[in-house]
């Protein structure tokens, strides 16, 4: 389950990316890098489990889908949270330069204008 | 168990390579007024896909607990038996997904480099560029 979800995650970064030149801006190519590579590696992971549980790699358990979706979802969670931690680091349209510049700017106007009174 | 390691060990060596790649191209001026893509451009996208596939690999390892945050920081690390399966793990599977990133990367600029000269050798109708 963990490698479908990552999957799907590559698949759908990589539509959003390709198909928006907004989303290259804001650096979703980070989501594509992260994704792909975590599902080629869980592949090799995945050849590996089949090789040593065969038929029964098919098989598994409830509570063991269950948890390798929390585990699933939990990974797309990380990769996000991580992407934006980066754009706001990065800051590609200067937004937040942009707001820290016009709340410094209200903060002078304002003592200023106490000072006067 | 601690296959991770492997690609996390080939993320740095590349991005380190990357950096002295860029500083050469830098010097050199290749970057601006060359065709091909620069090969730090190239190797900036497998720093992204092993930096980043890596660490979501050790996030599920932390899942699973077989990351501690203290020393030895590898709960198979602890224990001389689950140390030479873990060494065995790194061996065959984290061996197989740097291998498997890196040669899909491989595949990929080959791929990116034959459309390139397929449109510069292309007549420029075809190009659209009239």
């Amino acid at each position: 389950m963990t490698l479908l979800i990552t999957i799907f995650s590559a698949v759908i970064s990589t539509l959003i990316w390709y198909n928006s030149s907004k989303a290259r801006k804001i650096k979703v190519g980070i989501l594509c890098y992260s994704f792909w590579g975590a599902s080629l590696m869980w592949i090799v992971d995945a050849v590996f489990e089949y090789a040593e549980l065969k038929a029964d790699f098919f098989t598994p358990s409830f509570q063991s889908m269950l948890n390798d979706t929390y585990l699933g979802l939990s990974v797309v969670a990380l990769a996000l949270i991580v992407w934006v931690i980066v754009i706001l680091i990065k800051d590609p349209d200067n937004i937040l330069k942009e707001k820290y510049q016009k709340l410094q700017k209200d903060y002078s106007v304002k003592t200023t204008s106490r000072l006067e009174r | 168990m601690a296959c991770f390691i492997v690609p996390v060990s080939e993320a740095v060596v590349t991005t380190i390579a990357e950096r002295i790649v860029k500083k050469h191209e830098d010097k050199t001026v290749i970057a601006e007024h060359s065709e091909k893509i620069p090969f730090s451009q190239k190797l900036k996208v497998l720093n992204g896909m092993l930096w980043g596939g890596s660490g979501l690999l050790a996030f599920e390892h932390l899942w699973h607990g077989e990351i501690t945050p203290w020393f030895p920081f590898l709960t198979n690390a602890s224990n001389p038996a689950d140390l030479s399966e873990m060494l065995y793990e790194m061996a065959t599977a984290g061996t197989a997904m740097a291998l498997l990133v890196t040669a899909v990367w491989g595949i990929m600029m080959l791929f990116i480099e034959k459309i390139r000269k397929k449109e510069k050798s292309a007549p420029i109708a075809d190009r659209g560029e009239v």
